[in-house]
C-alpha cells in the first residue's frame, strides 16, 4: 500500500489480518465474532419482531418470515424427505439463513466505518474457522442422523451397492466438509477481494457490477450450503426399500 | 477502539488459513442460534403455518361436505317438486273429468226432464183436444138434431 501517493479510506485490502482476541492460551478473531454477533442480531430482531404477534392473516414482517419457512421447509423437505425432515429443518434453516445474513452483511453494511486496530470487519464466513465450523457441524449432524435413525446398520450405507464403494464412502466423509467449507469460504473471501480489489482501483461505479453479482453468489452459496447439509442428512437417513 | 484488542502480547502472525479457538466457539455459536432459532422461528411460524394449512383444509372439507349436502337437498326438492306437478297434472285431469260427467250427467237429466215436460203436454194437449172434439161432436149432433127437429116441425 506504500506504493500509492494518497491511499483511500474505505478501499484498504487487508487479508489474512485478524484482530486477535486472546482467552488463556487460546485464540480468537475478534472481528469473526463482531460481525456474527451483528449478523445474529439482526437474525433474532427480525424474528422476534416477525413472531411477536402472528395472526392466522399474516401481515408485515409475519409474511417475510412465513416465506422464509415454507421456503426452507420445502428445501429440506425435498433433500431429506418426508419422515425426517422436521427434525432438521431448524438445523437446515438455521444455516442458510445465518451463511445468507453473513453473506449480505459483509456486502451491504459498510463495516469500514468501524475501524479496528488490526484487521477489518467483514461477513464472518469470509473467515475459514467459520466455514469449517459449519461444514463440521453438518458432518455431525449426518453421522448424529443415520446412527440414530438407523443404528449400525446406518454403516451399511458403506458397501452399498458393492464392497468396493467402501473406500470412496470414506473418503467422502473427509471431502463432504472440505469442499463445503471451502466452497463457501472461497466464494466468499473472493466476492470481497474482487469488490475490494475494484474499489480500490476505481472507486467509483466500476465496482458495482461486481457487487451485485456478489450479492447473487452470496445468496447462491447459502443455497447450496443449506441444500447439500440438508442432501447429506437426507442421504444418511434414507431407508432402502428392503 | 484499543479495548477491542484484549491482549497485545504473543499475538500471532495470522494468515488466511488460521485456524483456531474461533472454530469450536463459532460452532457452539451456530448451534445455540439454532436452539434460539427453533424456539423464536421455526416452532411458532410453523405452528401458525400448519395450523392455518389444517384450517383451511378443513374448511375446505367443510366445504365440500356442504355443497354435497346442498346438491342432495336440491335433488330431493327437484325430487318434490316433479312429483307435486305430476299430482297437480292428476287433480286437474280428475276435476276436467269430474266437471265432464257432472255436465253430462246434468246435461242428460234437463233432457229428460225437457223430454217429460214435453210429452206431458203433448198427452194433455192431446187430451184436451180429443175432450174439445167429443164436445164439438156433441154440439154437432145436438145442433143437427135441432136442425132437424126445425125442419120436421116447419
Amino acid at each position: 500500500m506504500a506504493l500509492l501517493p494518497l491511499p483511500l479510506p474505505f478501499a484498504e485490502l487487508e487479508v489474512g489480518q485478524h484482530l486477535y482476541w486472546q482467552i488463556g492460551n487460546l485464540n480468537l478473531h475478534g472481528q469473526v465474532f463482531l460481525s456474527s454477533w451483528v449478523v445474529i442480531g439482526v437474525l433474532l430482531a427480525l424474528v422476534v419482531v416477525g413472531t411477536r404477534k402472528m395472526e392466522r392473516d399474516p401481515r408485515g414482517v409475519q409474511n417475510l418470515l412465513e416465506f422464509l419457512w415454507d421456503y426452507l421447509r420445502d428445501l429440506a423437505r425435498e433433500q431429506i424427505g418426508e419422515k425426517a425432515y422436521r427434525d432438521w429443518l431448524p438445523f437446515v434453516g438455521t444455516l442458510f439463513l445465518f451463511i445468507f445474513v453473513c453473506n449480505w452483511g459483509g456486502a451491504l453494511i459498510p463495516w469500514k466505518l468501524v475501524e479496528l486496530p488490526n484487521g477489518e470487519l467483514g461477513a464472518p464466513t469470509a473467515d475459514i474457522n467459520t466455514t469449517v465450523a459449519m461444514a463440521l457441524l453438518v458432518s455431525l449432524s449426518y453421522f448424529y442422523a443415520g446412527l440414530s435413525r438407523k443404528g449400525l446398520r446406518y454403516f451399511e450405507y458403506y458397501v452399498d451397492p458393492t464392497p468396493i464403494m467402501l473406500p470412496f464412502k470414506i473418503i467422502e466423509d473427509f471431502t463432504k466438509p472440505l469442499s463445503l467449507s471451502f466452497r463457501l469460504f472461497g466464494n466468499i473471501l473472493a466476492d470481497e477481494l474482487v469488490v475490494a480489489v475494484l474499489a480500490f482501483l476505481v472507486p467509483v461505479l466500476v465496482p458495482l457490477p461486481a457487487m451485485f453479482l456478489g450479492l447473487f453468489t452470496s445468496a447462491i452459496q447459502a443455497l447450496i450450503f443449506a441444500t447439500l447439509a440438508a442432501n447429506y442428512i437426507g442421504e444418511a437417513v434414507h431407508e432402502e426399500a428392503h | 477502539m484499543t479495548w477491542l484488542l484484549l491482549a497485545e502480547a504473543g499475538v500471532p502472525e495470522g494468515g488466511l488459513f488460521d485456524l483456531d479457538a474461533t472454530l469450536p466457539l463459532m460452532a457452539v455459536q451456530v448451534v445455540l442460534l439454532t436452539f434460539l432459532l427453533n424456539s423464536l422461528f421455526f416452532r411458532p411460524v410453523g405452528k401458525v403455518v400448519e395450523d392455518r394449512e389444517g384450517y383451511i383444509s378443513t374448511s375446505r372439507a367443510e366445504a365440500k361436505q356442504k355443497l354435497a349436502q346442498v346438491e342432495r337437498l336440491e335433488a330431493d326438492l327437484t325430487e318434490q317438486l316433479r312429483s307435486a306437478r305430476q299430482a297437480a297434472q292428476a287433480a286437474i285431469v280428475e276435476a276436467e273429468q269430474e266437471v265432464d260427467r257432472l255436465y253430462r250427467e246434468a246435461l242428460a237429466e234437463a233432457e229428460a226432464e225437457a223430454n217429460r215436460t214435453r210429452e206431458q203436454a203433448r198427452r194433455e194437449i192431446e187430451s184436451q183436444r180429443e175432450q174439445a172434439s167429443a164436445q164439438l161432436m156433441a154440439q154437432v149432433d145436438q145442433l143437427s138434431s135441432q136442425i132437424i127437429q126445425r125442419l120436421l116441425a116447419a
